[in-house]
């Protein structure tokens, strides 16, 4: 009760003022000023010798000039090494191209999605420009975007795993193995289309990322199927997914039509040439093997 | 069918090591020998772009393929 540390409160208590008034913006000190201010009476005494000890150690090591010179070392180095991962790794990775993929907004994520589902009343497919560079997906529903494709991916991990527990088959390893092998079955079907595009020599602007975007458009109708056989049964599961395949295949081949074929087999007239003719073929089998990736991937999640 | 990423570093280095060990004269006669087309014209065709795809390839990955496969013998050998 009686506050034997309340004498050498009032000693320490100019002190503590000297120490607050040379370190600024430290949250202790804050607490410390305010009651320091009102200094009247043995009764602040009595609440700073409360806090006080517990804050002292804290203040002195903030306080003292040596550590101040290694927090501010630290922080520059902190910054000078985030600096140097970012330059590096835009080498890798072009952080600045991926960001035009991810610049969606709700209204189109919407329209797209419905597009995937039903492409049949879309009339324009083409990608307006802006001076050589392709319009941002927020602008233009026909643009390829990458916010589709990863959250469809990750969503079917997520779906699959359901499927999977309600079977009794579910132990988490299985999703990293789901994650991976339907990862794995991406990367080789870009790496399929890329080969297929430099052997038969088509001047494009489809670019790699482009390129995953659409084979992650698959995803979305993946999902539709799984969630439909979950729901009710086999046959639904089947319906849903004859009718997302037959989607995809013409979203594909609208799409892809007016990036690999030249501007005259594009419009629909017919073009003779073997070259017009492996165009046709290409964008033909990229497109058919979207259904056939689609079920290879699902058919062991509904029994 | 559960495929693993592991498994596709596996299939990458065996198919490019194929393509480094392979016999240019013998793999052309069965080809359809088209080595002094040239083909510099508006269309090389598929097989000319195949075998342009081997032969940079083969230049390309000669280095890397002896560091990336000394690498695999070591860490099989130590791991299994």
């Amino acid at each position: 009760m009686d506050y034997t540390p309340t004498q050498s409160g009032f000693r320490q208590q100019p002190n503590m003022r000297l120490r607050n008034s040379s370190v600024d913006g430290v949250e202790g000190s804050q607490l410390f000023e305010d009651m320091s201010g009102a200094a009247h009476g043995l009764q602040t005494g009595n609440q700073q010798a409360g806090p006080q000890p517990a804050g002292f150690s804290g203040q002195s090591i903030l306080s003292d000039p040596m550590s101040n010179l290694a927090m501010a070392y630290g922080s520059s180095l902190a910054s000078q090494g985030r600096e140097m991962v970012d330059k590096n790794l835009d080498r890798f990775i072009p952080i600045s191209k991926l960001k035009y993929y991810f610049a969606v907004d709700t209204m189109y994520v919407g329209k797209k999605l419905g597009l995937l589902v039903f492409p049949y009343m879309h009339e324009n497919w083409e990608v307006s420009y802006q001076q050589d560079t392709p319009v941002a997906p927020r602008f233009d529903v026909n643009a390829p975007d990458l916010y589709i494709p990863a959250m469809g991916f990750i969503t079917y991990v997520l779906v699959a795993g359901l499927a999977l527990g309600t079977q009794n088959r579910f132990s988490p390893e299985l999703l990293g193995v789901q994650a991976s092998s339907a990862l794995v079955w991406l990367i080789m079907e870009v790496l399929a289309v890329l080969l297929s595009l430099y052997l038969v020599t088509v001047n494009t602007d489809l670019t790699t990322i482009d390129l995953l975007a659409f084979s992650g458009y698959k995803y979305v109708g993946m999902i539709v199927g799984v969630v439909a056989g979950l729901l009710f049964g086999r046959p639904a599961y089947y319906l849903s997914l004859l009718w997302c395949c037959a989607a995809i295949f013409f979203f594909m081949i609208r799409t892809l039509r007016l990036k690999l074929l030249s501007e005259a087999a594009a419009e629909g007239r017919l073009v003779r040439g073997t070259r017009n003719q492996l165009r046709m073929y290409l964008t033909m089998s990229i497109a058919a093997a979207q259904p056939i990736f689609m079920y290879w991937l699902t058919y062991h999640l509904i029994r | 069918m559960a495929f693993t990423l592991y498994s596709l570093i596996q299939t990458a280095i065996l198919c490019i090591n194929a393509i480094a060990v392979l016999h240019e004269e013998r793999f052309l006669i069965g080809f359809g020998v088209d080595q002094g087309v040239g083909g510099f014209g508006d269309d090389p065709g598929v097989k000319a772009q195949v075998l342009t795809l081997i032969r940079s390839v083969r230049t390309v990955m000669r280095v890397p393929l002896i560091i990336v496969n000394s690498a695999c013998i070591v860490l099989l050998l130590l791991f299994g």
